[in-house]
């Protein structure tokens, strides 16, 4: 059972793991792997705990009910997995810098996490705009050759890749 | 969610799509962190073109997933589940997305394994930033829907019926390409 305690598994066995696993969900749950809807049901139950029933009432969460489905049990389950394996092999640390950022920007926590959260706010708005993520639109969308799916999967490269150019060689 | 088992053992049954949830996901998350995508490091990585550890874990994904997917269809045991998709929705919205993969350097699912990982900047800076970007949209949807999400629809179809072809015409040479971009990749000692 080394294979378990390994810190890292080659990407294409990974990949193919990953693969394997959309087989299953399509055919137990009828459903596509994906993750953002989550966190926009999240953002509408938080705000229901401050303003109560009319967030209820919001066209978008008419549409996206804030409540916890699959998907959301889903993305639960990812951190629970990634704890896992992250024990197993020792690869667990708590850490507030990434080493790649902190050998241009520093190690100063407050501007990795200032920065942390302005990503997650376009992340999180862009996710919803174009209605999926890295893995329902980059993963499953592309692997049913939705159309929606492979626009939006090269867009998200093409804004990630010319972001972090700029990120890492003009500002950094 | 089926509507169709109401009545008995309503609670049982209503449990277990979500049950299956969390086990799918427990799987994925491991799978992510033994990928090593779970890491600020390796996704800003493959945004510089350094590191392409994420595109060989996507189309590997793909590839499999693919090939699987559509033959359960010809078999007739699953179905597809197509996005809809404008070019106001998926190339804006999809390059807004690319700005913050960028700058956060994690994605939805990928930070939720980086939450498992120990990672604290995706905990306290991401998850924070991710919750109130969602929020902010669902906001301003009413303003977008029937707008700019509107622009240049083509609805949720997928690339065979957009070329009007049996799936097969586009999978098989789509499979060489995918498999020979990866092989390109690994030559060129990425």
């Amino acid at each position: 059972m080394n294979w378990l305690t390994e810190t890292h598994w080659s990407p294409y066995i990974v990949g193919i793991g990953i693969g394997i696993l959309s087989w299953l969900t399509f055919l137990i749950s009828k459903k596509p792997i994906g993750c953002s809807t989550a966190f926009a049901r999240t953002s509408g139950m938080i705000e229901k705990l401050f303003r109560g029933k009319k967030v209820e009432q919001k066209l978008y969460y008419k549409e996206v009910e804030p409540v916890v489905d699959w998907e959301w049990m889903l993305v639960l389950g990812v951190v629970i997995g990634a704890l896992i394996s992250a024990l197993l092999s020792g690869d667990f640390r708590w850490q507030w810098v990434p080493s790649r950022w902190a050998a241009t920007f520093g190690t100063a926590v407050f501007p990795r996490v200032i920065v942390a959260i302005t990503g997650g706010i376009c992340l999180g708005f862009g996710a919803r705009w174009a209605g999926g993520c890295t893995s329902g639109h980059g993963i499953s969308g592309t692997l049913q050759l939705a159309v929606s799916s492979w626009v939006a999967a090269i867009s998200f490269f093409i804004g990630g890749i010319i972001t972090a150019l700029l990120l890492y060689n003009v500002i950094g | 969610m089926d509507n169709k088992q109401m009545e008995p053992d309503k609670k049982k049954k209503k449990l277990s799509p979500l049950l299956w949830g969390l086990v799918f996901g427990i799987v994925f998350g491991f799978l992510l962190q033994k990928g090593g995508v779970t890491r600020y490091d390796v996704i800003a990585g493959q945004l510089l073109l350094q590191d392409f550890t994420v595109l060989k874990v996507m189309l590997s994904a793909v590839l499999t997933g693919m090939i699987g997917i559509y033959f359960m269809k010809t078999l007739g045991w699953v179905e597809l589940h197509p996005k809809p998709g404008s070019v106001g929705i998926s190339i804006i919205g999809g390059l807004i997305f690319g700005v913050g993969f960028a700058v956060l350097g994690y994605c939805p699912g990928t930070i939720a394994g980086a939450i498992g990982n120990g990672y604290l900047d995706a905990l306290v800076g991401g998850v924070v930033g991710i919750l109130l970007g969602a929020g902010l949209f669902a906001s301003i949807y009413p303003k977008l829907k029937d707008g700019i999400l509107k622009k240049g629809d083509f609805g949720k179809i997928t690339l065979p019926q957009l070329f009007k072809v049996n799936d097969w015409v586009v999978i098989v040479p789509l499979c060489i390409l995918l498999a020979g971009l990866l092989y390109w990749i690994e030559k060129a000692g990425f």
